[in-house]
């Protein structure tokens, strides 16, 4: 995101920061977390959101409301690419009942890393399905479990039923190959940006 | 939560009483706060200017020297994104913090993006 001073006139400091968000998601266990820690320059850090309505607690002292509530949840971690670009890669919370938790999380984000587990693929179908009905770029990260059976990548793609997204196979445990999950999500959200300026400027 | 006001129900998850820090209040003022939008301090935060504040407040003030976004901000003063918007929206009102709002990046900033990963 480049970021717009909210008081044009005050005197702001470091004018121009420009920062971006992506989204690790796929079921649980599948190394979103992992994957954050391996990128980030600091050890994932954890916010919370509130999970539910504020309740009134009638019992409460000296007439104060006391609100009670739960929270869900987030990892995430921070790359400083150069002192005015900041990429924060964000972990979504894997149960369902966290997907209120993914509106605000997919606002602004320039795309996601769905990650993938080879023995229990059906847990990505609800990360897929939320990027693609909200047109998220994402790609497919087929994070390799010791013992799991190594599939093909198109025997992935064919399988989730994404046609034109790109399947990266990876452990989430390394770096370098976090990296290249990163950098082909990068990619993907490029060639569909100028895929969108070409066919804007011909119609 | 910090505070030690944290308590366990099986079947719902931690309880806790966020909005204690903000007075009850569970809506902040008209600034649009996003997770990764960019919260910065218009004053050092001095021994003065300390003392007028709510510690939640003055830690937030601390933390904002340098850029940090909203997400940050609350893993920092472990409270939850809303209620920490709250105290970033009064900071806001009372001119001593102020904050960009994120715009979509063009193509020269993904390019950035991809050189900066490349150099992890
Ligand atoms: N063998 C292997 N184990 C992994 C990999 N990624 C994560 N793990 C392990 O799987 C477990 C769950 O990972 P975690 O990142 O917490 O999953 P999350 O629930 O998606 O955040 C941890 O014990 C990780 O060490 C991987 O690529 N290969
Ligand atoms: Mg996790």
């Amino acid at each position: 995101m480049v970021y717009v001073s909210s008081e044009p006139g005050s005197p702001v400091p470091d004018l121009q920061v420009t920062a971006v968000k992506m989204l690790v998601a796929g079921g649980f266990g599948v190394g979103k977390t992992t994957l954050v820690g391996s990128v980030s320059e600091i050890p994932p850090l954890r916010t919370e959101e509130l999970l539910t309505e504020l309740s009134r607690d009638v019992d409460s002292l000296a007439g104060v409301e006391a609100k009670t509530t739960t929270t869900v949840a987030l990892d995430f971690g921070r790359i400083t690419i150069s002192p005015q670009l900041v990429l924060y890669l964000f972990g979504t919370p894997g149960q369902d009942r966290f997907w209120f938790m993914w509106n605000e999380l997919s606002a602004g984000a320039l795309g996601a890393v769905v990650l993938a587990d080879t023995r229990r693929l059906d847990t990505c179908f609800p990360a897929v399905d939320f990027f693609e009905r909200r047109g998220i770029p994402f790609v497919i990260g087929v994070n390799c479990f010791d013992g799991s059976q190594q599939y093909d990548i198109d025997e992935v793609r064919e399988a989730l039923d994404v046609e034109g997204v790109p399947v990266v196979l990876c452990d989430a445990r390394l770096r370098e190959s976090c990296k290249q999950v990163l950098i082909a999500l990068t990619e993907h959200v490029i060639k569909l940006a100028v895929r969108r300026q070409q066919s804007s400027a011909s119609s | 939560m910090s505070r030690g006001e944290t308590w366990f129900d099986e079947a719902a998850g931690p309880l806790v009483r966020p909005y204690a820090v903000t007075r009850g209040r569970t809506r902040g003022g008209q600034a649009d706060l996003q997770m990764i939008t960019l919260v910065i301090a218009l004053q050092r935060l001095t021994s003065a200017l300390s003392a007028q504040l709510d510690p939640e407040h003055a830690q937030i003030m601390s933390f904002c020297q340098h850029p940090k976004s909203v997400a940050e901000i609350s893993a920092e003063v472990h409270l939850p994104l809303s209620v920490v918007k709250i105290l970033i929206g009064d900071l806001i009102e009372r001119r001593l913090v102020t904050f960009r709002s994120a715009v979509t990046p063009d193509l020269q900033v993904l390019q950035a993006v991809i050189n900066g990963i490349r150099q992890l």
